[in-house]
């Protein structure tokens, strides 16, 4: 039982930042339907920059956290403007290769800039371990889960109270007739890339200090496990998203708890592929009919 | 009509010589055995892991390489015969893939007409590159390629113009199973493996063969995981003695944090990949503690060795850091192609290969290495024990 505890402990910490970051392929990829595969890298930079403010600039850590945030919107629009912009009108594959590519050139640009090897977080906080019913809980895996559920009650604000929200859904609905209406449509894209690109960024700084190890090809993996729980909570989805972040933590726990750890990732692309098969939507997703 | 048909055949002819062009470049001679011969000087190739997965590893056997050939030109290069020749390196990224490790192996002896190379860092890179490395007849040495069949051909026989610079697995496998079971008294360990290299696995597999005691649970990971929780909580109530994990110190910093915050206290006991000051900073000082690895390079040994003090200072002085193991074997993989044209007197690559496989006492970093018949580098094993993140003791373990 306390072992048990223990692994839902592990699972929803790790849980969290899949869903952090899921969040933001689900809302690009219901605005605009491009599975913009550099996100994983803008984790990287967020988790970057929390390094290089803390060690240069010694912020304490919510200001690191906030200025990652901030710096990786903007990085986001940046990317936005200059790769996916002036492909608007191409066909979607187009832009998923771009994505691709943008991905490649973070990785590896940083890889060039500040060297491949993996270096060692500042600890910016000084690690508590709670013990509760024989179950550890450190300081840490609580600020991850808390900043997580936050953040995300936060987006779900925005998106369902806002008038740049409305904007948002209206956009994810029908462009052409959003512009009708009078939403400025660049606008509305660029904000939605600097969301999720912030989160990404909390993300990256939430990771740095967990585990306190980054390096420049550290969102590959994560990114591509995102992925896959945006399209299990449906892609498109916002709550579909966080959900789907958090089966995939406690799944990849629940499978090295059993000792299966060789089959952790196959386990989980198992479930994708069972998913697609079952509910091709996802869990949230709408079997929406593609007009021809 | 017949124009424009017949623009598009030029186009099509055009294109298909300069691939035919492209792909003579690429693939290596076969018609001379004579290998290459230097020019006004030593042309030296790095087929190196400079962007990829494994760039952490290359980055730090670029900057050994680098520092060796600095010094060797320091003092008017290599002694070839009657007059001494610089060192020039040529630097190519094979980019952690084996298509890559094999072009850049090709590009290396036939266009820069280098006489030795040194790398790749991978075993998996490395088997690649060794075909075209043979035809060419010009020798690499790896600085960190371990599995036991990398200087082997496929019947046994072996590779005339591989060599390498660190241990072979089965060695540094066994001495940890040794040390396991007479220093430790561990009867019951845990594994936990990098599965996601010859590396880890092919120690794993000689840890198992020579361990007696009872192995409680046999886990692997990936490289590049940063969560080791699941396994370690699920390890913590099967009263282990001891973890074996062979890996880099990248994951198994994590690993040792993870468990000492776990309340995990067994032993970790790893390997050279280990040996790495980053280990430690990532661990957290507070959280290296009973931390074991087998290394050939120990910073304790290294006092008593004056090749070893020698650069470990030039390396501070240049990267101001403690220099890592990778660093100290691609240092030595230079060294020991020096060493190999001064004995045979002679620049020209086959005869580099010869005297690369008569090596004998060859006094490096890493301890006295001698070159046996099947190409690997003997060299006495030690290993290093940290204690809040420093190494505070040196065990020698007897084979």
């Amino acid at each position: 039982m306390q072992t048990f505890g223990q692994q839902l402990v592990n699972g929803l910490s790790l849980g969290s930042i899949y869903a952090l970051l899921a969040l933001g392929y689900t809302m690009v990829y219901g605005i605009i339907k491009l599975i913009n595969f550099a996100h994983g890298d803008i984790y990287m930079l967020g988790a970057f920059w929390g390094y290089y403010s803390l060690r240069a600039f010694h912020f304490n850590f919510l200001m690191a956290l906030c200025s990652a945030m901030v710096v990786c919107a903007v990085l986001g629009v940046v990317i936005e403007y200059f790769a996916y912009r002036p492909l608007r009108h191409s066909p979607r594959i187009t832009a998923l290769i771009t994505a691709i590519g943008v991905s490649f050139l973070l990785e590896n640009g940083m890889s060039a800039l500040v060297g491949a090897n993996a270096r060692s977080f500042p600890q910016a906080l000084p690690v508590v371990t709670y013990h509760w019913l024989g179950i550890r809980v450190s300081n840490i895996q609580l600020l991850i889960l808390i900043t997580a559920c936050l953040l995300m009650a936060l987006l779900e604000l925005i998106i369902k109270r806002t008038k740049m929200g409305k904007a948002m859904r209206a956009v994810s609905v029908d462009p052409e007739a959003a512009q009708l209406v009078g939403i400025n449509l660049n606008h509305t894209i660029s904000f939605t890339f600097a969301l999720g690109s912030a989160m990404a960024g909390a993300a990256g700084v939430l990771i740095g200090l967990y585990y306190n190890s980054i390096d420049p090809l550290m969102g590959m993996t994560p990114g591509i496990k995102a992925f896959v729980a945006a399209v299990i909570g449906g892609i498109g989805s916002v709550p579909g998203a966080s959900l789907g972040g958090f089966i995939i933590g406690i799944l990849e726990t629940g499978v090295q708890a059993v000792g299966l750890s060789a089959y952790k990732d196959a386990v989980v692309y198992f479930v994708l592929i069972v998913i697609l098969l079952v509910m091709p939507a996802g869990i949230f997703g709408h079997n929406r009919r593609e007009k021809v | 009509m017949l124009k424009k048909w017949e623009q598009r055949s030029m186009k099509v002819a055009a294109l298909g010589v300069t691939a035919l062009a492209l792909a003579g470049c690429s693939s290596a001679k076969s018609s001379s055995n004579q290998g290459n011969n230097p020019g006004k000087t030593i042309k030296i190739g790095v087929n190196m892991e400079l962007s990829g997965s494994a760039a952490g590893y290359g980055e730090q056997q670029k900057q050994g390489i680098q520092l060796a050939v600095k010094k060797i030109n320091k003092n008017g290069g290599i002694q070839v015969g009657k007059t001494k020749k610089k060192v020039q390196l040529v630097i190519r990224d094979n980019k952690t893939t084996n298509n890559t490790a094999a072009s850049v192996a090709a590009q290396l002896v036939n266009n820069d007409k280098v006489v030795a190379v040194v790398g790749p860092a991978t075993t998996n890179a490395g088997t690649a590159a060794i075909p075209n490395m043979t035809k060419a007849s010009v020798p690499t040495v790896s600085p960190s390629a371990t599995d036991p069949d990398f200087t082997l051909q496929k019947g046994g026989a072996v590779q005339k113009y591989v060599f390498r610079a660190c241990y072979q697995n089965d060695f540094q496998g066994s001495s940890a199973a040794k040390f396991v079971t007479k220093n430790l008294k561990a009867k019951r360990v845990a594994i936990l493996t990098d599965n996601s290299s010859d590396y880890g696995t092919g120690l794993t597999k000689a840890f198992k063969k020579s361990y007696t005691g009872k192995l409680v649970s046999s886990q692997t990971f990936q490289e590049g995981d940063k969560d080791f929780n699941a396994i370690l909580t699920s390890l913590k109530h099967k009263q282990i003695d001891a973890i074996y994990a062979p890996g880099y110190y990248s994951e198994i910093g994590l690993i040792v944090k993870q468990a000492r915050q776990a309340g995990i206290q067994a032993p970790i006991v790893g390997s050279d990949g280990m040996a790495d000051a980053k280990l430690a900073q990532i661990a957290g000082k507070q959280n290296a503690n009973q931390v074991y690895y087998t290394t050939p390079f120990s910073t304790k040994a290294a006092a008593s060795n004056p090749v070893a003090s020698k650069f470990m200072s030039a390396y501070q002085d240049k990267y101001g850091s403690t220099a890592p193991t990778f660093s100290a074997l691609a240092y030595d993989s230079v060294y020991m192609i020096k060493k190999a044209i001064e004995n045979e007197g002679s620049a020209n690559s086959v005869k580099i290969a010869n005297g690369l496989a008569k090596l004998k006492n060859f006094k490096g970093t890493t301890g006295t290495i001698t070159i046996d018949k099947k190409h690997n580098a003997e060299k006495t094993i030690a290993i290093e024990q940290l204690t809040n993140g420093q190494v505070t003791k040196t065990y020698d373990v007897d084979q």
